[in-house]
């Protein structure tokens, strides 16, 4: 038999989680989804939103109804209830966050395995003409594992960034030559091997939603797959010195035989 | 359960007590006075690291590096979070509310080593006054608080050593005060007073203690052999010598991790003392609330590398660091609910005090939710090093820490001064600083997410709008510091008389003279055994007695 007060309840609980994933579903507060990361990335996020929202307010709503409700009112001399202590119910609390922490660790390891964040890097370290074993690199973000099977590893495109104060250099080793700008073709794996000349930096493409440090002295991998043509904004979000927040590049995302043009008009080598 | 209550005051023994306004000006080794010290002399400093901010949101209101040069940008940035941590919120949740506080809790006169407290109180104004001076000799330090090497190695070194010796100074005072409080808590206890009878803040303090005896050393010893770094040209840290720029990282989250709960936990002691006296309750689940405390203690010391998931992390230490950090969640969310629990079928006074209270925990709520999810390393990848981090960490030092100052402020004026402060303008305040405060910040989250990095002068022009609504709620707690100093200082001189125990609270602090005697009580120490025994027909009564004892 359940009380009045205890239908509302229930009733306010599911309207607010209804409303909750409406909001979720039909706002989107991140940027442009432009790489095979991006998605599995959003998914979290959504997954994320909805119970912080949930939670968040629920607490706020019983803040503020137990102050409207409990205030004291005029002429009111007496203590509250002596309750101290309810063992059920903080159980119930302690368990409840319990169960809902360990399921977003696992959801959120599953998100990472699927980011290729668990594959051994010396796996996806095909594509270099460096031999990895001889230093050691330190890993970053894997390929998704879309496209994760060995054939596309072996083909993924190769690219050496140096970052210094305060730009981004792309040395492409198949062709010999060297970028300000990244160019890199849709739908192609690219493996970056990053270093930095002077201070950290950081490679960060919001529409990818990747993000590595660039270190001095210690080289990093970051592995991504771009899904839709554009020009999206590479940006440095370490702070590196004066001119940090001028630290941009752009990242080219073209159709591969836009690409190759590119590619061909640059290449110092003779391509095969 | 038993209250003894201290002989009323005797004219005789009042002029122990060193009069005047000088003594906060002395080497005094009285608690209260240094409790104050700690207080006053840590809003100065917030004065100036708000200005600090304030600078930092003008920058911000226009896409483009104008309003002054990006050095000195970078400089006011580093000055900013060092002061408002290390020279406001540490000091002030720690050593002006823990000195003040806890001899009263464990019923002794003063803290265990009165001589060592004087001397952590009077190294912090030489150290922040040589920090602020560090812009005037050859500009400060520009790498943020942070100072992550190879950048605070290639800045200019007078700066970045001044940075260091300040932070040395005041890592040394933190410790000195931690032993202090760890050996009053365990050592001074009134004979008869049991360690689950004390109240929650002393549980907080000795928590707290521990953290800093244990991370603070860490740091201490990172930023020496940094400072080696700079001045003798060592190679610990730097590369192009063979150093490693990411073991830096790693000692200096060992410290900079725990330094989160160092400012956090006094708050949530603080908080467990004033929400049950205003909503005239006992503390809901006093004894979770302890073993969370300790949890969160132990937690606390092994997730620092949460800090470094785009640093270059193996997989596997990323996947250690994002549980551990996410199980702090479990200890945290029960004082919350516990103290929605406290709340709950209350009587409560809304007064300013449970007002900043309730803030804080609708704040924290949010801090603690982003917090969780950037413990989530492929979440954490995109928004790490963003404003989507200015936010969260705002949410939980500011919206946290800073909320629960005022309302101790609100909470133990009376105490302080024996006035009290003004209800009316402490409701603007909050206002003010509650609208202004999440006006500031929230927005930031959105521009995190959507591309823009911290500690940047200038940004790409979408987001314009946004950081002037940003700048406008930074406004809006700039001016909300003016009603406040208006309040405490009229208050001092025009507030309304307060008495002994103007809340009707049961801890010992407020079973004596208001403000109290130097040696806190006039006769025996009070044996508080329930600190929050209220709703009980039986204290009502033993309050009444004493009214009718007064009249």
């Amino acid at each position: 038999m359940l009380k009045p007060s205890a239908i509302i309840t229930l009733l306010v609980s599911i309207s607010l989680a209804v409303g909750g994933v409406w909001i979720i579903y039909n706002i989107n507060l991140l940027p442009e989804a432009a790489s095979s990361n991006a998605p599995v990335y959003d998914e979290l996020f959504r997954v994320l939103f909805v119970i912080g929202v949930i939670l968040f307010v629920g607490m706020f709503a019983a803040v503020v109804y137990s102050l409207i409700e409990f205030r004291r009112r005029p002429g009111d001399q007496e203590d509250g209830l002596p309750v101290k202590e309810n063992l059920p119910l903080e159980i119930f609390w302690t368990a409840v966050p319990a169960i809902v922490v360990l399921f977003v660790g696992l959801y959120s390891y599953d998100i990472y395995d699927r980011m290729g964040g668990m594959q051994p890097l010396d796996h996806q370290n095909h594509g270099y003409s460096v031999s990895s074993s001889e230093e050691k690199v330190w890993g970053g973000i894997g390929t998704s594992s879309n496209n994760s099977n060995m054939d596309l590893q072996m083909q993924s495109l190769p690219v050496e960034v140096t970052a210094m104060q305060f730009a981004f250099l792309f040395r492409y080793p198949k062709g010999d030559f060297i970028s300000g700008e990244l160019h890199v073709p849709v739908g192609q794996t690219i493996s970056m091997r990053m270093e930095s000349n002077d201070v950290i930096h950081a490679f960060w493409v919001p529409e990818f939603r990747i993000k590595q440090d660039v270190i001095p002295g210690q080289p990093t991998i970051l592995n991504f797959t771009p899904t839709k043509p554009g020009r999206f904004p590479i940006i440095c979000a370490e702070l590196c010195g004066p001119y940090h927040g001028g630290m941009r590049s752009t990242v080219v995302v073209e159709e591969p035989e836009i690409y190759q043009d590119w590619f061909n008009k640059n290449s110092n080598t003779i391509v095969s | 359960m038993t209250i003894t209550i201290p002989p009323k005051s005797n004219k005789e023994s009042e002029g122990l007590q060193p009069k005047g306004f000088l003594r906060y000006f002395s080497f005094s080794l009285d608690h209260k006075v240094i409790g104050i010290q700690y207080l006053v002399c840590g809003f100065l400093f917030y004065l100036v690291g708000g200005a600090l901010a304030s600078a930092i949101r003008i920058e911000l209101t226009s896409p483009i590096s104008d309003f002054m040069p990006r050095d000195v940008y970078n400089q006011v940035l580093t000055l900013h979070g060092t002061i408002m941590i290390f020279l406001w919120i540490v000091p002030v949740v720690n050593g002006a509310f823990g000195n003040y506080l806890i001899p009263f809790y464990v019923g002794a006169r003063d803290m265990a080593f009165p001589r060592l407290n004087a001397v952590a109180f009077w190294l912090i104004p030489p150290a922040g006054l040589m920090l602020i001076s560090s812009y005037f000799i050859n500009g400060a330090a520009q790498s943020g608080w942070t100072a992550y090497p190879p950048l605070s190695i290639t800045t200019p070194a007078a700066g970045q050593i001044i940075w260091i010796l300040s932070v040395l100074l005041l890592g040394g005072s933190s410790i000195f005060g931690g032993i202090n409080f760890i050996a009053t808590i365990l050592k001074l206890r009134r004979p008869g007073l049991k360690l689950m009878q004390l109240p929650m803040y002393c549980w907080a303090m000795l928590g707290t203690s521990i953290l800093v005896v244990l991370s603070t050393p860490v740091l201490a010893g990172t930023l020496i052999l940094l400072s080696f770094d700079i001045v003798a040209h060592t190679g610990f840290f730097n590369p192009t010598l063979g150093g490693n720029v990411i073991v830096y990282q790693h000692l200096f989250w060992f410290y900079s991790h725990p330094a989160v709960y160092i400012m956090v936990l006094p708050a949530f002691g603080l908080v467990s003392e004033i929400l049950p006296i205003h909503s005239r309750k006992p503390l809901f689940g006093y004894t979770t609330m302890v073993y969370s405390i300790m949890a969160i203690v132990f937690l606390g010391l092994i997730v620092w590398a949460h800090h470094m998931f785009t640093s270059g992390t193996p997989p596997w230490m990323r996947l250690f660091f994002t549980i551990a950090t996410s199980f702090i969640a479990v200890p945290t969310g029960i004082k919350f609910f516990n103290w929605v629990a406290t709340l709950w079928g209350g009587k409560i006074s809304l007064n300013s005090a449970i007002l900043f209270s309730c803030g804080f925990i609708v704040n924290f709520v949010l801090g603690g939710i982003t917090g969780v999810a950037l413990a989530q390393v492929p979440f954490d990848i995109h928004v790490h090093d963003t404003y989507f981090v200015v936010a969260h960490f705002h949410y939980i030092v500011y919206g946290g820490s800073v909320f629960v100052i005022f309302s101790s402020i609100y909470h133990w004026y009376p105490k302080f001064t024996g006035r009290m402060l003004n209800e009316k303008i402490g409701r603007i305040h909050f206002i003010l600083t509650f609208v202004g405060f999440n006006l500031c910040f929230a927005p930031q989250h959105w521009l995190g997410m959507n591309g823009m990095p911290r500690r940047v002068a200038e940004y790409d022009p979408q987001f314009t709008f946004v950081n002037q609504l940003s700048s406008f709620g930074a406004l809006l707690m700039a001016l909300s510091t003016l009603p406040f100093l208006w309040n405490v200082i009229h208050s001092s001189f025009k507030g309304e008389i307060a008495g002994e125990n103007p809340w009707q609270a049961l801890t010992p602090e407020w079973l004596t003279s208001s403000p109290p005697p130097v040696e806190n009580w006039l006769g025996e120490a009070p044996l508080v055994t329930d600190p929050y025994g209220y709703g009980k027909k039986q204290l009502q009564e033993q309050f009444n007695d004493l009214e009718s004892e007064k009249q």
